[in-house]
């Protein structure tokens, strides 16, 4: 498609003469050019709405030699000749947005003592600057009840409201949760949430951050600090592989709040719920704050740092000696550098290429296509891509869910552009509903076919596949071939933001770090040189869930696992069975069930203090900034291997993580040969047997350790049920609201049915890893075969 | 005097059952239809265009150019929006025309909305005058019985459908994008512009807003000529239209006459002001048109000597005060009642409103206090202007005329209650009684005295 070239217009403002694009807002024009006009309902990202009427300009002359009425700068449109004179040099522009704020406080309140936005509040600094010395209004102020609850995590106090509609605007217009409105009329004006339906969503706290007064503010950082006491950095959220660009603001080291950065590239100024509220999990009782060795009595005990490395390194080299593997299982969080020290870990001082940074069901395609993906050359997938996609098509992949700010993107590209999303998804979901995507229903594992159906291919479509699409053999196969020839742009969406940090740090059995294939004798070599090893493993290892088998068949003796959470694994019973029968060192921020298996466990920074790297879904690195600086040296995953690697012997020579990187990088400017995959579709899997078929993902706000601390997010998860089309139920003669049983393998989840219209026939939607506490667990995957029972009582 | 009226729109309303459609047949109703048709859309908008017929409903835009911005092209439906949401104070031109003759309204609307390409009309009532939406449905019933309405009118190949809707009872639904969005289910506030309603009005579509008093006079252009309709009034405001008596007249009412005819000529049919009493103030065209004195007597009625005598024709709904009348007491209520339909959009329409009418509260009740005039007209600068739609400069203009002409009344507010100066009892018309506030409260406090909920209309509206 061909950008419409856009017309140019010269007009003047305080006598500087500016070009902009036509139909730029004047406020837009002022802005680029470093004049300021005060606002308050102006928002560069939200429709203009001339409400608050604070960026009163005067306008000399409309570009016709006549003079219109003050205009607000917001909703006027740069004409050619015009000439627009802001408060800097008009006295009708400075008076009209002097009256304006005397307006805005009449019944403002004056509580900016004890009020949250005091301090980077616009409206007080705007008082300040154009504001009268006193005031004139001696009548009372309105009031209103305070504070009341819009959504779980919002609290809005009603007299320090302006009624800029920023968020009514944001949830009409971005995130499609439209569940605010104005309320009443005239001066008893408010802002009011559905009575029957809490504001919510994934982006509620978007509206705090974007309020320009103290109105809304968010339940976890109500009367927790003053601006002014707050030390903020730049960072990356770490809760998915969007790459989000975040404020992290900390108060005598500990994090208060994380707001959107400002990231055009990536997040816009948004930041999705679990971003802005997950980042108290290392706060609790469960952090360690020192190794733990098991003792002769078989339960953990604190030991020194000197003890517990001597504890490690003995069982490593036990193992060792009696010729049986060692394997490393990194999971999904790392960062690039810390991956980078497990890969090099692995190979120098473990001798094995049995390291996987996949927690989660895996299969052969998948590696394959991990490899495809890191060694060819195809340009990445990202955000402006999807700007200027014609089509975009979700297989295995719901990006409301899985990557939030896919989703606000893709939503605003249906929104200014009006672009087609095709969803091939066993149901329509609440997210792709609210894209206005087209549903291509299909039972989990038939993505492939579903996707060889698609007619409209080419035309600048984009494909995002998530990580689901390993439960789906041929899907990623065909994908590779679309890709390949260039057709169609695939973008493929991990939900964990150290995935593919951790596959170029060479954490997957079959690549050594920045796309070296372990099978690659050249490769080898170079990285017996580089790494200044004389031994080097040349076997491809085994993948997580090989380890896994081996490790309780006995086959691997040691394991060393990076803060893995056991039931995040497809079968959490093996993993446990493996744990048991192999020596288990554990890195981790706090204890967890791995833990309690562990020989060794040694306590590692949280996120919050490392500095480092992730690489998002679009390959970009994203800058990972320490924000508690309390310890100068922080115990990261990458110095603890160090001391360990060190205590068998062997010099790992990451002294930091700049090291690491600076490694990585220079490996990274050697070319290496692009890995096709085989073009024979892998045969289907084969599951045991069940009356329907299983579909499930999880939800952004699911029962993950990551949530812990964020109570408020948590309430407003959505509701757990079991969805299935009405003749699905009809079939298996099910109503709706009854409760009803999932089995396989032994493990049972219940929950209350809930019909979809044009769901997939046959199949069972639940959410992943969500409602655990109530229902019980279900092990099963996507595309698995289960068995429903009607009449499966609440437990 | 009579004889300077000109009872077209009003020329059945003393009729037997006037609001039957037989009735309008027998008076030559739907004549003005048959000539439409027998026209192009084109030449039917040249038609009105040439009538010189403007706005009604007080802005006094050219109707047949309003008409005329609708694109030909745009492959969206076109929509007509006949605006009946009148509600502004001393207005009430509309619900007697409603009320008398609907199908007038209804012939105005198939004309006009066959000059556009609409299908689909729609006439926005005043969600509280019940006996007029009755009323009106009725006689859209009528019409469609009578093959007025509906698929192929009259042969004509034109197709036309009316909706009848209710609004809820907001003035700001009067103003054009707010009643769209009514319209639409939404909350009725006005909406930024550009897009104007003739690219994108009702449901994002072309759309025609016409106040119901200017499309009620298009058939009677169509039946006899742009040329007959243009030859009454003044050069420039053309026409004929209803001047809405109320107040201390002797003979309250609607009056038609020609643009241009004098408040002191309408003040003579109405046989002046009552006994006893002399003119102290009033308005041209409802609140929100600047007051006017005893000196603006002979100011013609028409658009351009009203602007330049610094007022507004407005809807034509003058309401008269005799020397009884406290000028500070009506300005309050005034402003009142736009404090209470202020939408709440826009700062300064809101807080303005807000603020003010405490002010003037004070004044009324010889609370106020040295400077609070010119506090007043600061306030009063703040907002005039500035505002998102016009509703605020309505009440700007009450107050600020209202201090011009009357000024030491509002300073005499600094000591003494309005009441004392002007008792209230003396400017009551049906012998009831207006009781003063009691000294010490204050009307002004948040929240204000609740809404009265006036009881349905009693007796029987035969439909």
């Amino acid at each position: 498609m061909t950008q419409p070239v856009s017309e140019a217009v010269t007009f003047t403002i305080d006598d500087v003469t500016l070009t902009v694009p036509k139909g730029t807002n004047v406020i837009r024009a002022a802005e680029a050019s470093g004049i300021e006009i005060p606002r308050f309902c102006d928002h560069p990202l939200l429709d203009p709405v001339a409400a608050c009427r604070q960026c009163m300009v005067d306008v000399v002359d409309a570009g016709n030699g006549r003079p219109m009425k003050p205009q607000p700068a917001c909703a006027l449109e740069a004409a050619k000749g015009m000439v627009v004179r802001t408060a800097a040099t008009s006295d009708v522009a400075k008076q009209a947005q002097c009256g304006m704020l005397e307006f805005l406080l009449i019944n403002h309140p004056l509580d900016c003592p004890e009020c949250d936005k005091a301090g980077e509040c616009p409206l007080q600094n705007q008082a300040r600057v154009s504001g009268r010395e006193t005031s004139r209004y001696t009548g009372a102020k309105r009031t209103f009840p305070k504070p009341i609850m819009v959504g779980q995590t919002l609290l809005l106090d009603r007299e320090r409201c302006v009624l800029c509609q920023r968020c009514i605007r944001f949830a009409d217009q971005i995130s499609g949760d439209s569940l605010l409105a104005l309320v009443e009329r005239g001066g008893k004006s408010q802002i009011g949430a559905h009575p029957d339906a809490a504001f919510g969503g994934y982006f509620a706290g978007n509206v705090a951050q974007i309020c320009p007064v103290g109105a809304l503010t968010t339940v976890d950082y109500r009367f927790q600090s003053r601006p002014f006491d707050l030390v903020s950095e730049m960072s990356t959220c770490e809760n998915c592989a969007a790459g989000c660009e975040m404020r992290v603001d900390a108060r005598a080291f500990e994090v208060k709040r994380r707001l959107a950065g400002n990231d055009s590239t990536h997040n816009d100024e948004w930041l999705c719920d679990k971003g802005r509220f997950a980042c108290r999990s290392a706060r609790g009782a469960d952090r360690l704050t020192t190794p733990l060795v098991r003792g002769t009595d078989g339960r953990l005990h604190a030991a020194s740092w000197p003890e517990a490395l001597a504890a490690a390194a003995a069982g490593l080299a036990s193992s060792a000696t009696q010729g049986a593997a060692s394997g490393v299982l990194t999971g999904g969080r790392l960062t690039l550098e810390n991956a980078y020290a497990y890969s090099k870990f692995a190979r120098t001082v473990l001798q094995t290429n049995n390291i996987d940074c996949r927690v989660r069901y895996l299969s052969d395609e998948e590696t394959a296509w991990m490899m495809f993906q890191q060694t060819t050359g195809l340009p990445p997938v990202t955000y402006e891509t999807l700007d200027a996609a014609n089509h975009v098509v979700l297989v295995d992949f719901e990006p409301e869910e899985e990557c939030p700010m896919v989703f606000l993107r893709l939503r605003k590209a249906v929104r200014k552009r009006g672009i087609g999303i095709t969803a091939i998804a066993p149901y329509l979901s609440h997210g792709n509903a609210k894209l206005g995507a087209g549903l291509l229903a299909c039972a989990p594992g038939g993505e492939a076919a579903a996707l060889r159906g698609l007619t409209r291919l080419g035309d600048n479509t984009v494909i995002l596949v998530g990580e689901r699409a390993a439960t789906s053999p041929g899907t990623l196969t065909l994908l590779s071939q679309l890709a390949s020839t260039r057709q169609v742009k695939v973008g493929w969406i991990p939900r964990r933001a150290g995935e593919l940090g951790a596959v170029a740090a060479g954490c997957l059995p079959t690549l050594l770090p920045a796309g070296r294939q372990t099978v690659d004798v050249g490769a080898r070599s170079e990285f017996r040189d580089l790494w200044k090893v004389s031994e080097f493993p040349n076997a491809t290892g085994f993948n997580a869930s090989n380890m896994l088998i081996a490790a309780a068949a006995g086959a691997i003796k040691s394991l060393v696992i990076a803060g893995v959470d056991l039931a995040d694994l497809p079968d959490p019973n093996l993993a446990v069975s493996a744990l048991q029968t192999a020596f288990v060192i554990s890195l981790e921020v706090r204890e967890s069930e791995v833990s309690a298996f562990a020989d060794v466990v040694f306590p590692v920074a949280p996120l919050e203090q490392q500095e480092g790297t992730f690489i998002d879904w679009t390959h970009a690195q994203r800058k990972v900034v320490p924000v508690d600086r309390h310890d100068a040296n922080p115990l990261t995953d990458l110095r603890v291997l160090g001391a360990l690697a060190s205590a068998m012997g062997v010099d790992l020579n990451l002294p930091n993580p700049k090291e690491a990187l600076r490694e990585l990088h220079a490996l990274a400017t050697r070319p290496v040969a692009a890995v096709h995959m085989s073009s024979a579709t892998p045969p289907p899997i084969a599951w045991s047997e069940g009356n329907v078929i299983l579909a499930t993902w999880r939800p952004l706000i699911d029962d993950g350790r990551c949530l812990d601390g964020a109570d408020s997010l948590r309430r407003g998860a959505p509701k757990v049920s079991v969805k299935m089309s009405p003749a699905t139920a009809t079939g298996l003669g099910i109503s709706p609201g009854e409760h009803v049983e999932l089995s396989a393998h032994g493990t049972r989840w219940h929950g209350p049915v809930e019909l979809v219209v044009g769901m997939a026939e046959g199949v069972v939607w639940i959410p992943q890893a969500s409602g655990a506490s109530v229902h019980g667990r279900l092990i099963a995957d996507s595309g698995e075969r289960v068995t429903l029972s009607a009449g499966g009582g609440v437990l | 005097m009579t004889d300077m009226l000109t009872p077209i729109l009003t020329q059945t309303w003393d009729k037997p059952r006037s609001w039957k459609l037989q009735t309008y047949l027998n008076n030559g109703g739907y004549r003005g239809l048959r000539t439409a048709f027998a026209m192009t859309p084109t030449a039917v908008i040249d038609s009105v265009k040439a009538s010189g017929l403007r706005g009604r409903g007080g802005a006094g835009f050219p109707t047949g150019m309003k008409w005329g911005f609708i694109p030909v092209s745009n492959p969206k439906p076109k929509y007509l929006v006949v605006n009946c949401d009148e509600s502004e104070p001393g207005t009430c031109k509309d619900m007697p025309l409603l009320l008398a003759s609907p199908q007038l309204v209804i012939e105005g609307a198939i004309i006009a909305a066959y000059a556009v390409g609409a299908h689909r009309a729609f006439i926005y009532i005043r969600g509280e005058v019940l006996h007029v939406i009755r009323r009106v449905r009725a006689a859209v019933e009528e019409a469609y019985a009578a093959g007025y309405l509906g698929r192929n009118i009259l042969g004509s190949g034109f197709s036309l459908d009316i909706t009848v809707h209710a609004g809820a009872g907001a003035y700001i639904c009067g103003e054009e994008t707010a009643l769209l969005d009514s319209l639409e289910g939404r909350r009725g506030q006005p909406r930024l512009r550009p897009p104007f309603p003739a690219v994108e009005g009702l449901y994002a579509s072309p759309t025609v807003v016409n106040n119901c008093e200017s499309i009620a006079s298009v058939p009677a252009i169509l039946a006899n000529g742009s040329a007959w309709y243009a030859q009454m009034g003044t050069e420039k405001s053309q026409g004929s239209t209803i001047y809405s008596l109320s107040g201390h007249v002797r003979k309250p009412g609607q009056y038609e006459a020609p643009l241009g005819i004098t408040t002191r000529q309408l003040l003579e049919i109405a046989s002046g002001i009552r006994e006893g009493h002399r003119l102290k103030f009033f308005t041209p065209g409802g609140s929100s048109t600047p007051l006017l004195t005893p000196a603006h007597l002979d100011v013609p009625l028409d658009y351009e000597s009203l602007a330049a005598a610094g007022t507004m024709l407005g809807t034509k709904a003058m309401q008269f005060f005799d020397d009884t009348v406290s000028v500070v007491r009506t300005t309050r209520r005034w402003v009142e009642f736009y404090q209470h339909e202020s939408c709440g959009k826009c700062t300064p329409c809101r807080e303005g409103s807000w603020w003010l009418v405490q002010l003037l509260a004070n004044l009324e009740e010889g609370k106020g206090e040295e400077g609070d005039i010119e506090k007043i007209l600061a306030i009063c600068d703040q907002v005039s202007g500035k505002s998102f739609c016009t509703l605020a400069d309505g009440f700007v203009a009450c107050v600020t005329s209202a201090i011009a002409a009357f000024r030491s009344e509002f300073e005499a507010g600094y000591r003494l209650p309005a009441w004392e100066l002007f008792p209230y009892q003396k400017s009551a018309l049906f012998g009831q009684t207006v009781v003063a506030p009691p000294p010490g409260v204050s009307i002004s406090q948040e929240p204000p005295r609740p809404r009265r909920r006036r009881a349905a209309a009693q007796g029987v509206i035969e439909p």
